[in-house]
């Protein structure tokens, strides 16, 4: 067996490593590509503001009000028109990514910081720890999130950081139950057991063994979390009980313009198209990561 | 003349994959009389469970088999139309699994999913359905049939279950079974009982019998003939005494010093092994496959097979006595 | 006989199981009373039906479940739940399924050196050593350190298991069905290796198995149990040349060896595994057993010493003979 090398049967099966493996399938996953684009062209737009920004989005100007958009035959001084105060349209538009993001980031994270530990705890623990955690998962699902942020916000009066606080304390139940069911299943694995009977301590086998393991599920919640606050936030401006003006949020743009609707739809139309397009986005991410992290349950 | 039931000849299988093609299962040939037991015995990855789901038309959508030959008692199953396989499948030819929690359907009580083949196949009466159902569920050696008509799959133990699974593949009187690891999830003693009473029913009702296993001590208990499998190729099939008392591919000899036996193999001594794994299947596959963990392999191997008979075991090997005198050479050195 | 490197002193299991949403919770006694020890360098091969309780057995000596009850000693020294770490570094396991026992998001390295991280052993440049060395000592070339478990295949993965619990140079071995989930031609592989490394660093085993051909190869005694009971525990040739409890003769008879034209045996065994929650009375096994008496049904059989070890059943003891004559 001289010639083992050059025998094609004999080349050693060594498989990608999983590594290799993510990036064949994130790489060959038009969704993911595509939300993943707009959703980092946002956040670079979010990030670099000021450098994008053709004019301050604040400063008004009442000689250059409601001046439509280039494509409807305006000039390119302010390529999306100006606002009922003459605040440059584009602008505003470019630094209330600044507003989405950000809510829908912070709210994420807190949201995902107590749904994750309540959900993990019960998924390992079981017994009593389950059944607090699934009754109050229950007590969350039976209060209407917008009646609720409603309520709050009147009270406490709208402000960005009350907004983010209270849409972090109120989304976090879809992370408590996906977590739940995924540690449950994780837990029954037998390297959990291997390294239980290594001597492993418990905060150990959460965080090296079962995190890792459950990761997927976690990021695909974000990403949804993340939608859900962004839309949340975008109707609570609406409403007028969000983001209070003159900060840029595209809920409160599409508000504001409102009244002009039918003589100026545009005023509501572009506010409204992106905030459709950046939700559309991380969804299609987030549906990208579920397929790509998890393989084995689409077929 | 034997009673021919089934015949195939050159069986492909390819699955289309991510860098290529699969060759599962590359040009087998066997075939099978009725009241025959055939064991097609093989390691995971060989092959043969892919094999009894081309003979059921189970494969799915994307991986199409190929063969000269596939003929069940005279209808040719790759060419047959969707509608001849339904009515062939599970009532003339019907299919035991290995998992028979997830076979059943937990939603369904035992009596349905019992008849529920029947009423589809045979324009019988329910009344007679469920007679036969009852007098299948005796015969396979469960008490109070009766009664257990109206039970759930969960409220069954496993043997039991498989015991049902077994019942409902012979419901329409079926001409052939195919049990694709009947027996693997069972614990030992059940899994005699299971395999004594396949086997009784195969005899008593004249049926044929696919079995499926990587277990050798099934196969010799309960085969007529053996075929066995190695990625993708039958490399040695025979009657099943001749297989295990004479044994002629180098496969089939290193299979069966692997495994210990009481009484015959010394205590803690060391076990006969198959070095190497399995070679990957996918793009070109020539020669015999086995020439990568085989001790006999020259050159030739790379080239075609041959295929030797001796008697009724045939077997494939560029060595015309599968490297037997050469072993035994090494053995006196 | 030496004393013994593992004794367990009437361990008992019971779980609460509930039944359906309103039931009440039932005691389910898993282990029932069992005493077993095992010597240095033994193996003691451990064999019954899936639910009899064999591996609830594993995970109490593992240090993953507590006893109900009853006390294991290791080296004389009784040892609780609560001294995980001290039973880790003498008593570690190798599981059945090799695809499952493996993080699949570790590296190898990282998996084979947990049990050195755990217990604070060596700095990382001597923690790689120790991985490279028993690596060489399973048959594993030294380059898999990087590779993942999913890029390999079962019998190597099964190496990689068996790499984790030697690493730590225990001294008893706990293999629940190290060989079941592996092809026929791996098993005889991982077998050898247990085998021999066994000799090498005068491992204690408790090896728990269905596959009564591979127990007899392996075992020095061998214990049966049924229904969380010890039924019969004996040397291994004595037992498969001399099955005494019925369960243990249907047992082996049910093994299937690979010698065509014997057909498959009747083991005569009444099929129903008796459910655990609701165990029958008198002797566990009566339902099944094709030599039950009356007597069997009301009373439970006391072990009865037989040579180099005993056997639970009525048959075998004197004072029923007399209990039935009076």
């Amino acid at each position: 067996m001289s010639d083992a090398m050059t025998d094609p049967l004999l080349a050693e099966i060594v498989g990608p490593t999983p590594g290799q493996l993510l990036r064949r399938r994130i790489f060959g996953h038009q969704g993911l590509l595509i939300g993943g684009t707009v959703v980092a062209l946002l956040v670079l737009v979010a990030i670099f503001a000021p450098l994008l920004a053709p004019h301050d989005p604040y400063a008004q100007s009442l000689m250059a009000r409601m001046k439509p958009p280039v494509f409807l035959g305006g000039t390119w001084e302010h390529p999306l028109g100006t606002d009922h105060l003459g605040r440059d349209y584009l602008s505003r538009l470019i630094y209330g990514a600044r507003v989405s993001l950000m809510i829908g980031l912070v709210a994420a994270v807190i949201s995902g910081l107590i749904g994750s530990v309540m959900g993990i705890c019960a998924g390992y623990f079981g017994g009593k720890v389950d059944a607090v955690v699934t009754f109050l998962i229950n007590v969350r699902l039976a209060m209407p999130v917008v009646l609720v942020a409603l309520a709050v916000v009147a009270i406490l009066g709208g402000s960005l950081t009350v907004m983010v606080s209270v849409l972090g304390l109120l989304l976090w139940d879809r992370f408590a139950v996906v977590l739940r069911a995924s540690t449950r299943q994780v837990r029954e694995r037998e390297y959990v057991a291997a390294a239980k009977s290594i001597g492993a301590s418990t905060p150990r086998i959460l965080l090296a063994e079962i995190l890792p393991n459950i990761v997927n599920n976690l990021i695909v919640v974000v990403t949804l979390e993340m939608a859900h606050a962004i839309l949340l936030e975008a109707a609570l401006s609406f409403l007028g009980l969000g983001v209070q003006p003159p900060t840029p949020s595209w809920g409160l743009m599409v508000s504001e313009g409102k009244n002009m609707m039918l003589f100026e739809p545009w005023l509501v139309m572009i506010p409204g198209t992106v905030l459709f397009v950046l939700v559309l986005g991380i969804n299609l991410m987030g549906d990208g990561l579920r397929d790509v992290a998890a393989p084995e349950n689409r077929s | 003349m034997a009673d021919r039931l089934l015949t195939v000849r050159d069986l492909v299988i390819d699955i289309p994959v991510g860098g290529g093609t699969l060759h599962a299962v590359r040009g087998i040939d066997f075939e099978l009389d009725r009241g025959e037991v055939l064991c097609i015995v093989g390691e995971s990855g060989s092959g043969k469970s892919l094999t009894s789901l081309a003979l059921m038309g189970l494969l799915g959508k994307r991986i199409k088999p190929r063969a000269t030959q596939m003929d069940f008692d005279g209808t040719a199953l790759l060419s047959a139309s969707k509608k001849t396989m339904r009515s062939l499948r599970g009532a003339r030819m019907s299919m035991i699994f290995q998992e028979p929690m997830t076979s059943l359907n937990p939603a369904y009580t035992i009596g349905d999913q019992l008849m529920e083949a029947m009423l589809l196949h045979r324009d019988v009466p329910r009344a007679e359905a469920r007679a036969r159902a009852v007098e299948l569920l005796e015969k396979v050696g469960i008490t109070a049939a009766e009664s257990r008509l109206g039970q759930y799959p969960h409220q069954l133990s496993g043997g039991l279950r498989q015991r049902v699974m077994i019942a409902m593949a012979l419901m329409c009187g079926p001409e052939l079974i195919i049990a694709d690891e009947p027996t693997t999830a069972l614990d030992v003693t059940i899994q005699a009982q299971i395999l004594r009473l396949l086997v009784d029913l195969v005899r008593e009702m004249g049926m044929a019998m696919i079995l499926i296993t990587h277990d050798l001590g099934v196969v010799a208990r309960v085969a007529d003939k053996v075929a066995v499998m190695y990625a993708g190729e039958l490399v040695e099939t025979g009657p099943a005494k001749e297989i295990f008392e004479a044994p002629m591919h180098p496969y089939t000899r290193g299979l069966l010093r692997c495994i210990p036996l009481p009484g015959k193999t010394k205590r803690g001594s060391e076990l006969g092994t198959i070095p190497g794994i399995v070679p990957s299947l996918v793009g070109r596959v020539s020669g015999c496959v086995f020439r990568t963990r085989c001790t006999f392999a020259t050159e030739a191997c790379r080239g075609d097979i041959p295929r030797h008979l001796r008697g009724p075991q045939a077997f494939r090997c560029v060595l015309d006595d599968g490297g037997l005198s050469q072993e035994k050479q090494e053995v006196q050195a | 006989m030496t004393a013994p490197v593992l004794e367990l002193r009437n361990v008992v299991k019971t779980y609460s199981v509930k039944q359906g949403l309103m039931g009440r919770p039932k005691p389910l006694t898993a282990v029932k009373d069992v005493s077993l020890s095992l010597g240095r360098s033994e193996v003691l091969g451990l064999v019954g039906e899936s639910g009899c309780g064999k591996s609830t057995l594993a995970k109490i000596l593992l240090g993953l479940e507590a006893p109900t009850s009853g006390e294991v000693l290791v080296d004389g020294e009784a040892l609780g739940a609560q001294d995980r770490l001290k039973l880790a570094r003498r008593i570690q396991p190798i599981f059945q399924d090799p695809y499952s026992s493996l993080n699949p998001r570790k590296s190898i390295a990282d998996i084979i050196s947990l049990p050195l991280r755990v217990h604070g052993i060596g700095d990382a440049a001597s923690q790689k050593q120790a991985v490279r060395e028993i690596l060489d000592v399973v048959g594993l070339p030294s380059r898999v350190m990087n590779t993942y478990p999913s890029q390999m295949s079962g019998g190597q993965r099964q190496r990689v298991a068996i790499a984790r619990a030697l690493i730590m140079k225990p001294e008893i071995v706990i293999c629940d069905e190290p060989t079941s989930a592996l092809d026929v031609s791996v098993q005889s592989q991982i077998l050898n290796l247990l085998g021999e490394l066994r000799r090498e660093f005068g491992l204690t085993y408790l090896f728990i198995s269905h596959n009564l051909a591979v127990v007899e190869h392996l075992a020095t005694r061998v214990a049966v149990m049924y229904l969380g009971r010890i039924v019969e525990e004996a040397e291994t040739g004595d037992l498969f040349d001399n099955p005494r409890h019925p369960y243990s003769r249907a047992l082996l008879k049910s093994v299937l060896t690979p010698e065509p034209g014997l057909g498959v045996p009747d083991t005569q065994l009444g099929m129903a595994y008796p459910n655990p929650i609701n165990p029958p009375s008198g002797c566990a096994f009566h339902p099944r057993c094709p030599l039950a008496t009356e007597l069997c049904k009301t009373r439970a059989p006391r072990p009865v010493p037989q040579d180099g070890g005993f056997v639970e059943c009525h048959l075998y003891d004197r004072e029923t003979e007399m209990f039935e004559q009076a």
